[in-house]
């Protein structure tokens, strides 16, 4: 049988214990051959290699996945889609490559993405654009563009991409798949290269809701090695799924449906709030008055940030090294061949804003706008259990069509920025579609560490729309 | 105006490897010596995607410091990133604290002779004293193209401790250094070898005219690897600052590097050379409150301090304040002596003989004080013998080295040699008789008021002893028996006329 591809990654799971792992294993390397070059979802997959522990027989045992080109992986090339790290190889495995092992997955793939995450569209790749599998000529989203389209044509059953500022759920929305962006310091973030570091959270790309919960079971957890992963204890996320939403308070935040929200996707949003109403569910309006700013703020502290995490790509210790006559030349000829534009844009607005003379005025203000956000998020989960809007202001856009404009491109973030600023978690589930058939996404913000909640949230609107059985013509 | 009408204005950046067993943001070993990047992993090489997680044991070490210094410790803690690019720094950033340190405002008294020989105490603001990560060592030497990188120094976790501009003059600095150093080594926070570096200097050095209250612009020195380095660094810098000035020309904001062999620093970089290190939160490691239950119990741990051994030592032995802090300045030295005086011997001797004999010997063979073959209860029984008389200081200075080339005791070389001073009164006599009988020419000297000829007579009557003579002794029959005949002469002399 030559269908497992198609499963979700329950059902594969199920199909592993049954049929063993080699047929579904197969199955998906075959499918992944064969439509990889016309995604170019992955950078690397091997029809023979698995990073995988031998006799591993956990909650995953069998099932093949694939993660973003910026998590490591010991002895395997890891690039961040960068030509700086071309020939990188981590002689460690991430944390959560390592519990992915243990638990019996099969990793098989690196996802493409854009460089060094830094992008909203998997253009910035420097070995080539990902492509939507819903539309070719259109983008997958970004960052993590290459695990959303990879799990929604069928190339994995699951893949973890890194979200900074939307990266996990904008291409799950552009891809219509479902994408988790977990509490900041629920997921170790240790092995993951970094780009923001106080921003940066691993998160699962799925089919299904239910598989998001399959996933985080094994990801989430504190770990030893990141100072940042919170000591909070771990639930069974998949428990709390088919609880109903009856009496939740759902607040939908009136910044979040403004000027530049296609009428498409406000009227599917909104639809969806019918839909938890008709539930049982209380929808309110609630307001997260300084949200015009996260974008800006976004873009000053992550980006200072990203400056300093890349400064150690100087041609001396790993990838990619341009000998010059001495050692400022090699510092220059190696970081102006090895970076792309858009890394080489973020680079600076991060040394400028920590500049002496500017740090007041953007890096220091901008974490005092940080900590508004939050206190935005804080009051406003004080009157609601959960916050919905969009995930994104417009669905998938045409290849090229932002590339050439910054601003446009970092403003296709606007509703999902916020709850990385506020470490709050997120998810983005398929709401509905546009008349030209393109997927488009519902976001859900939670308190901290509540993911349960936002999962049994997504899981009714799930069951109730049921989009997941909606697959792109490939 | 001359020289001699500047002041010297000094602040010193002490940097003090913290002897940690492990790295101080990762399990790397800190061993000193090891096989180039022996001691190293994805954390200090600073590989993509590598975290650092917080040595707790350096921050103990960290704070007990704090605490010795006088220093308020911080309640809250957190990193900052220094950014800058160098092929020994992994990250491109060194993790370090930036405007929280965890120590600030504290002081530390010195001891130091002034010019005019008299003994000073003076207390020396300490600024802060922060952590920070140490970076690796470059290797050009003996290399044809291009440089070696050892990585196994790059995340030791370093104190760097800084003081107020309180230092008057190289004298100061030196003595301000010694104090740090001895601290240190009481805490059993570093072992403050500066051969390895586990200890390493700059100099901030400004002069003003004396009496103006404002500073003049400073030079700070790097590549002092010696507290005499330092010292000598400072004496150089000053006099140049002043020839510059005199000269009618304005000292210029840089850093230098002291050259020990020419004896004289060099400009390395100016003020606009300086790095903006773009200091900003360390994101990796999140902000935390050090509880002051954990700073009490740190402050339990606290030994007794040089400082306070020394006033010990006055007290208890009746040493003199010089003594006591040259004594105090090395733990195990004070310890060697603490050790020699349970013996119940003079206290006042066992100072001296361990801070004259016993050191240069030490010194001379470079062996430490806590491997000295001589120990303290052996010294004990050398200056037991000097006390009460059996033999003399000047034979005692050849038993020492006897005993330490042997091992054999003071009481069994005395013996062997028949070295026991001769008290017996009679043979004393017998052969200052002889002296006096042998050189009637010297006799007449001291009889025409020569006193220094009896020196002679001395020298004459240890020969004759082969030393042993109690020198006391026959200086005093020595001159009963010239007095007697001068008495004798003067008697008869008048009959004569």
């Amino acid at each position: 049988m030559s269908g497992y591809f198609s499963l979700s990654l329950k059902e594969a799971l199920k199909a592993a214990k049954e049929d063993g792992a080699t047929p579904v294993l197969t199955s998906v390397r075959e499918r992944t051959a064969a439509l990889n070059p016309k995604l170019n979802a992955f950078l690397r997959f091997d029809a023979q290699r698995s990073a995988c522990e031998e006799g591993a027989r956990g909650g995953l045992f069998g099932v093949p996945l694939a993660v973003k080109d910026n998590i490591c992986i010991d002895g395997w090339e890891t690039t961040c889609a960068s030509k700086i790290l071309q020939g990188h190889v981590p002689p460690y495995d991430a944390t959560v490559v390592e519990k992915i092992k243990k638990a019996g997955g099969v990793i098989f793939a690196q996802a493409n993405m854009d460089e060094f995450a830094f992008g909203s569209s998997s253009e910035t790749s420097a070995y080539g654009p990902v492509r939507n599998p819903w539309d070719l000529e259109r983008v997958p989203g970004g960052s993590s563009g290459g695990s959303a389209a990879a799990v929604a044509g069928d190339l994995a059953f699951a893949a973890l991409g890194s979200d900074t500022g939307g990266s996990v759920r904008q291409p799950a929305a552009f891809c219509g798949v479902v994408g988790l962006k977990p509490t900041y310091g629920c997921v170790s973030r240790y092995g993951l290269i970094a780009f923001g570091s106080s921003f940066d959270q691993i998160g699962p790309i799925t089919k299904t809701v239910e598989d998001a919960a399959i996933l985080m079971n094994v990801l989430a957890g504190h770990d030893p090695k990141d100072s940042t992963s919170a000591k909070v204890p771990v639930p069974d996320y998949t428990k709390s799924l088919k609880r109903d939403v009856r009496g939740l308070k759902i607040g939908l935040p009136e910044e979040f449906f403004i000027e530049g929200l296609d009428p498409e996707i406000e009227k599917s949003v909104r639809a969806a709030a019918d839909i938890y109403k008709k539930l049982g569910a209380e929808i309110r309006t609630v307001s997260l008055p300084h949200t015009q700013y996260s974008v800006a703020v976004y873009y000053i502290v992550a980006v200072a940030e990203a400056s300093s995490n890349l400064g150690r790509y100087d041609g001396v210790r790993f990838g990619r090294r341009v000998p010059g006559g001495d050692l400022r030349d090699l510092y220059f000829q190696t970081r102006s061949e090895g970076f792309g534009a858009e890394a080489k844009r973020r680079i600076l607005l991060g040394t400028f804003v920590l500049s002496a003379g500017y740090y007041d005025a953007y890096y220091r203000q901008g974490q005092k706008v940080r900590t508004l956000i939050r206190a935005d998020f804080q009051k406003a989960f004080n009157e609601v259990d959960l916050i919905l809007g969009p995930t994104t202001p417009t669905a998938a856009f045409k290849i090229g069509e932002k590339l050439t404009d910054p601003l446009a491109m970092y403003l296709s973030d606007i509703f999902t920025i916020p709850a990385n600023l506020a470490g709050v978690p997120a998810i983005s589930v398929p709401c509905g579609f546009t008349a030209g058939n393109l997927p488009i996404g519902l976001q859900l913000m939670g308190r901290p560490f509540e993911e349960s909640a936002l999962l049994q949230a997504a899981y009714a609107l799930e069951q109730e729309l049921q989009i997941y059985k909606k697959k792109p013509r490939l | 105006m001359t020289i001699s009408e500047f002041e010297t204005v000094i602040g010193l950046e002490v940097h003090c490897q913290l002897d940690t067993h492990s790295k101080l943001f990762c399990s790397c070993p800190t061993t000193f010596g090891a096989e180039a990047n022996r001691n190293t992993c994805p954390v200090c090489l600073g590989w993509p995607g590598s975290l650092p997680v917080l040595n707790e044991q350096a921050l103990r070490f960290a704070v007990k410091t704090g605490l010795a210094l006088n220093c308020e410790i911080a309640e809250r803690l957190k990193f900052d990133r220094k950014n800058y690019f160098y092929p020994d720094l992994p990250k491109a950033y060194q993790i370090s604290q930036y405007d929280m340190p965890v120590n600030k405002n504290g002081f530390l008294m010195i001891e130091f002779r002034r010019p005019d020989g008299s003994f000073e105490e003076k207390r020396i603001g300490i600024t802060r004293a922060h952590l920070e990560e140490d970076a690796g060592k470059l290797l050009h030497d003996g290399i044809k193209d291009g440089t070696l990188a050892d990585y196994n120094r790059a995340g030791i976790p370093l104190l760097e401790i800084v003081s107020e501009p309180d230092l008057r003059s190289p004298e100061e600095a030196y003595a301000y250094l010694s104090a740090l150093k001895a601290v240190l080594e009481y805490l059993e926070v570093s072992d403050c070898n500066m051969e390895e570096g586990s200890l390493r200097c700059d100099a901030n050095v400004s002069i003003r005219p004396r009496g103006q209250e404002k500073f003049g612009t400073r030079t700070e020195i790097k590549n002092l690897n010696s507290f005499k380095a330092v010292q000598k660094a400072i004496e150089y810098e000053v006099k140049r600052q002043a020839q510059v000035v005199l000269a009618g020309e304005r000292i210029v904001q840089e850093t230098r590097l002291w050259n020990d062999d020419k004896g004289q620093t060099f400009v390395m970089r100016s003020k606009e050379e300086a790095h903006d290190y773009r200091y900003f939160p360390e994101p990796d490691l999140v902000p935390f409150t050090l509880s002051r239950q954990t700073v009490e119990e740190i402050c339990q741990t606290l030994p007794e301090l040089p400082a306070a051994r020394a006033k010990r030592l006055i007290q208890d032995f009746g040493l003199s304040p010089y003594d006591a802090v040259v004594l105090v300045q090395e733990k195990k030295l004070a310890a060697y002596f603490e050790t020699c005086v349970k013996e119940k011997i003079s206290a006042k001797l066992a100072s001296n003989w361990i801070q004259s004999e016993l050191l240069a010997l030490l010194n001379l063979k470079k062996i430490p004080i806590e491997e000295s073959p001589v120990g303290p209860a052996a010294l004990a029984g050398l200056v037991r013998l000097i006390e009460n008389n059996t033999i003399s200081g000047k034979i005692a200075k050849d038993v020492l080295p006897e005993m330490f080339e042997t091992g054999k005791s003071a009481e069994a070389i005395v013996k062997e040699k028949g070295l026991v001073q001769l008290t017996d009164t009679k043979l004393i006599e017998k052969a200052v008789l002889k002296a006096i009988a042998a050189n009637p020419k010297v006799v007449e000297d001291f009889k025409a008021g020569k006193q220094q000829a009896i020196g002679f007579l001395v020298g004459q009557v240890m020969k004759e002893t082969k030393g042993k003579a109690n020198p006391q002794l026959v200086n005093e029959i020595l001159k009963k028996k010239l007095e007697v005949r001068c008495w004798k002469k003067k008697r008869s002399t008048p009959s004569k006329h």
